[in-house]
């Protein structure tokens, strides 16, 4: 089936429902396709909150939210993109409020702020020295949820149409120009083929290239792997986060803001390491610093109970505290782990949670091909999925969330003007079977008689992932990654699926996705092995220092005839020159 | 890693193929702390790649994964296998259309959830800041903003089994979300939906909303609370 819709919008997490919202309330016809049901998307699991230099309970200032932005992401951060994310994250939770979102309050009714890691005021006393600030607006630890509910529910008030279900398989790209997409209808198995002038990409990461992740099953890149594919480049991939706090074994998320409301890291002695690593901010220094001093107590033999992971003290905080700030987290301590958080510690170890890198986009979600800042017209990318940069090398809590709305909101109001504009040139004809390579490599899969298993080839990538591209990271796992990863490949290429039916091919579906998150996981592989140096996300432990001389640019990885081929793109530094980054 | 045997019995259904359910029987190894949707995935994964079902964050927030579980509703991802005893009994949650396997329909779910306007009403201009709400207004409706639309509620309704013009629990509980904010102004023409004979009076107070959520709101009260306010409004 064809359809002819001016905007697209792939993905109905935060970032593509304001988009949405915002094409909508402009008039321009737009339709939001999912691969599952909007309400599912992985927005809905954020936690702990999301910032703004408010200044509801103490002096802020967004210059200071965009300092700790910056220095979080070791000054790898584009800082003009920067300040816009600062600037904006402050109307944006008006906005939000404005449209019912049921943010936590003080008592007098305002909008009440947490602490969050790295996010600081310089200290009144001594102004050399940095302390937390109270900054992240928060609805308990639901804040995501209520994120994506409050903008499903404007989109249905809005009238936005939705194609629930959809899977998208491809781009259309005719002439340098964005054309539309290929997406399954996965109840049916039909290929529809949607002609659009402007198409957002806002399908969220791919933590699912890892073993251990906070990541939902359904987080396998597509978005990025897709247009890769096409020729846009994979940008910064080697900068991966691994968040502090996730249930040991499991992967599952315990939000920060257990910290934020003042809960312990303690190690198998009963120490709080952090003291010893970040002095000044503690428990609340950026996650990077948080999970590599885990890894260092647990190679020391300070693990807890002499094992390979630590604890997450609340019991300290009270029950009053717990039942009203962090419900969800402590419910996942007792469904998952059979512990009562009151009275138990809880073990933790990092785990995959945010991709800083992915589709290079300017500061309206315009996606570029090169460091000459080359568009690729009518295509946008914004969210997790796409790298601004506002992240840098490492991302500060709650900052997701801002990325994903303002840059979601730049995205929807660029593409209307884009829509506009194009009315003059009229729209980009469709390439003649825009479906066929879709449809080729489907066909592929299901006649597939090589009797390779996905979940094998999967559960071997994400094992090699979480071992050898992990916290820490060195030179020989690194090459053995690679080499697993591009056997991997050629074993993928001899995939067999059961599923032969067409209604719901999930098993054909989770083999295109696993194909997706291979040529990720090889990315990321190859970028972290080149980039010699550590910075935020990325430890190396053959070169443990910075080194801003040869390093302080961006990584673009291409997909060509001959492999993989990085190139660098310079950092856009406006304001704070590099310093080292201490806490 | 310590790993049992497990004997799951999955109703299976493909319409492209089955004229009929029936049960799928496969043995898998998992370990105790694994959650139900893990034995899913390992049959999946390993023994049947045709076995189809929705899942996505795995830790109980999407609300993907509601399924009948030995008899109750409950989300695979957020029940651990060690709480069952024996076989596990895995089927498609009741009151909707199976499409494959443990796949519903969800559609018209969603439209009885778009048929409460589930969305913030306040047409006055806002202030440039936010609009001021007390915690203790705040609190009026925190338990009903935990839904995440998972369906566990209202497909173990006996009113609903046997009336599917019931608009149901779930679509109950997101219209008492703001129908008792303080910031809202759609509560009257929300009553009214929920006054018409599709809605509220259909519920008997069975409670089996309430046990079967997975986020622990009070379904049941919610319900109560609305059918007081419009009982309140005839005076």
């Amino acid at each position: 089936m064809i359809h002819t819709i001016d905007a697209l919008v792939v993905g109905a997490g935060g970032a593509g429902l304001y988009a949405a919202l915002e094409l909508s309330k402009r008039g321009v016809p737009v339709a939001v396709l999912s691969k599952m049901y909007p309400t599912r998307s992985h927005t809905g699991t954020a936690q702990g909150g999301i910032c703004a230099a408010l200044g509801n309970l103490e002096e802020d200032h967004w210059e200071w939210h965009m300092f700790d932005t910056i220095k979080g992401g070791d000054y790898l951060v584009d800082q003009d993109a920067a300040e816009i994310l600062a600037r904006e994250a402050i109307t944006t939770i008006y906005e939000l409020e404005h449209m019912g979102l049921p943010f936590n309050r003080t008592p007098d009714g305002r909008l009440d702020q947490r602490f969050f890691g790295g996010h600081t005021r310089p200290d009144p006393q001594d102004p050399a020295k940095r302390i937390p600030v109270h900054r992240a607006c928060y609805a308990a630890d639901r804040t995501g949820h209520m994120i994506l509910q409050t903008l499903y529910q404007q989109c249905i008030k809005h009238a936005v149409n939705f194609y629930n279900e959809f899977h998208v398989l491809d781009l259309i790209v005719k002439d340098g120009v964005c054309a539309g997409v290929v997406a399954v209808e996965v109840r049916t198995g039909e290929l529809h083929r949607f002609h659009a002038k402007a198409v957002l990409f806002a399908t969220g990461g791919f933590g699912k290239i890892f073993s251990v992740t906070s990541n939902a099953h359904s987080l396998t890149g597509d978005g990025v792997a897709i247009a890769y594919r096409r020729g846009v480049p994979m940008m910064d991939m080697e900068f991966f986060q691994f968040h502090p706090t996730g249930i040991y074994q499991k992967g599952i998320l315990l939000s920060e803001a257990a910290r934020s409301e003042g809960a312990y890291l303690v190690n198998g002695k009963g120490e709080r390491f952090m003291e010893r690593y970040a002095p000044q901010l503690k428990e609340l220094a950026p996650r990077d610093m948080i999970s590599r001093s885990i890894v260092q107590e647990i190679r020391a033999g300070r693990g807890g109970d002499g094992k390979d992971y630590v604890f997450l003290d609340v019991r300290h905080l009270g029950k009053a505290v717990i039942d009203a700030k962090l419900p969800d987290i402590m419910d996942f301590v007792r469904v998952y782990m059979s512990r009562d958080p009151l009275t138990d510690l809880i073990p933790i170890e990092p785990t995959a949670h945010y991709a800083m890198g992915g589709i290079p986009t300017d500061n309206d979600a315009r996606v570029i091909l090169d460091s000459q800042r080359t568009p690729l017209h009518g295509f946008y990318a914004a969210g997790e999925c796409a790298c601004v940069s506002v992240h840098g090398a490492n991302r500060l809590g709650t900052n997701s969330l801002v990325d994903i709305l303002v840059f979601g909101r730049r995205a929807g109001i660029d593409m209307a003007r884009y829509c506009a504009d194009r009315d003059g040139v009229g729209w980009t004809e469709l390439p003649a079977h825009p479906e066929d390579d879709t449809r080729g490599a489907i066909t592929r899969i299901v006649n597939g008689q090589g009797g390779e298993n996905a979940g094998n080839i999967r559960k071997q990538m994400q094992t090699e992932m979480t071992q050898k591209c992990g916290v820490f990271r060195g030179k020989d796992d690194l090459r053995s990654a690679r080499d697993t990863i591009s056997e991997l490949k050629e074993r993928y290429d001899r995939l067999s699926i059961q599923d032969k039916s067409k209604g719901f091919n999930t098993d054909l579906l989770e083999a295109m996705e696993l194909g997706w998150l291979l040529d990720i996981a090889e990315t990321t592989v190859l970028g972290a092995l080149a980039r010699e140096e550590s910075r935020g996300g990325h430890a190396r432990e053959d070169f443990p220092k910075r080194d801003d001389a040869h390093w302080l640019k961006h990584t673009l990885a291409y997909h060509t005839e001959d492999g993989v081929v990085l190139q660098y793109k310079p950092v856009t530094i406006t304001t704070y020159e590099p310093q080292e980054r201490k806490y | 890693m310590v790993l049992h045997a497990r004997h799951l019995k999955i109703k299976r259904f493909n319409p492209e193929k089955d004229t009929k359910p029936w049960w799928g029987e496969y043995d898998v190894e998992v370990q105790p702390t694994d959650r139900v949707l893990d034995a899913l995935h390992e049959v999946k994964w390993h023994h049947d790649g045709s076995l189809t079902l929705r899942r996505s964050c795995a830790h109980g927030i999407c609300g993907s994964d509601a399924m009948r579980i030995n008899g109750h509703n409950a989300l695979a991802c957020k029940v651990l296998v060690k709480e069952y005893k024996g076989t596990i009994t895995i089927e498609p949650l009741l009151g909707f259309k199976v499409l494959k396997d443990l796949i519903v329909d969800m559609d018209p779910f969603f439209a009885k959830y778009r048929s409460v306007m589930p969305y913030f009403v306040n047409d006055e201009a806002p202030p440039e800041r936010e609009r001021l709400q007390l915690p203790e207004q705040r609190d009026r409706f925190d338990d009903t903003t935990k839904c995440i639309l998972c369906a566990a509620c209202t497909t173990s309704c006996p009113v609903f089994w046997s009336d599917t013009e019931y608009v149901g629990p779930a679509a109950i509980v997101q219209a008492h979300r703001f129908i008792f904010d303080s910031r809202d102004q759609g509560k009257e023409q929300r009553l009214e939906i929920l006054n018409e004979k599709s809605g509220v009076w259909k519920c008997r107070t069975i409670f089996n909303c309430t046990e079967a959520c997975p986020r622990g709101i009070e379904v049941t009260r919610a319900i109560g609370e609305v059918k007081q306010e419009l009982l309140l409004r005839r005076f």
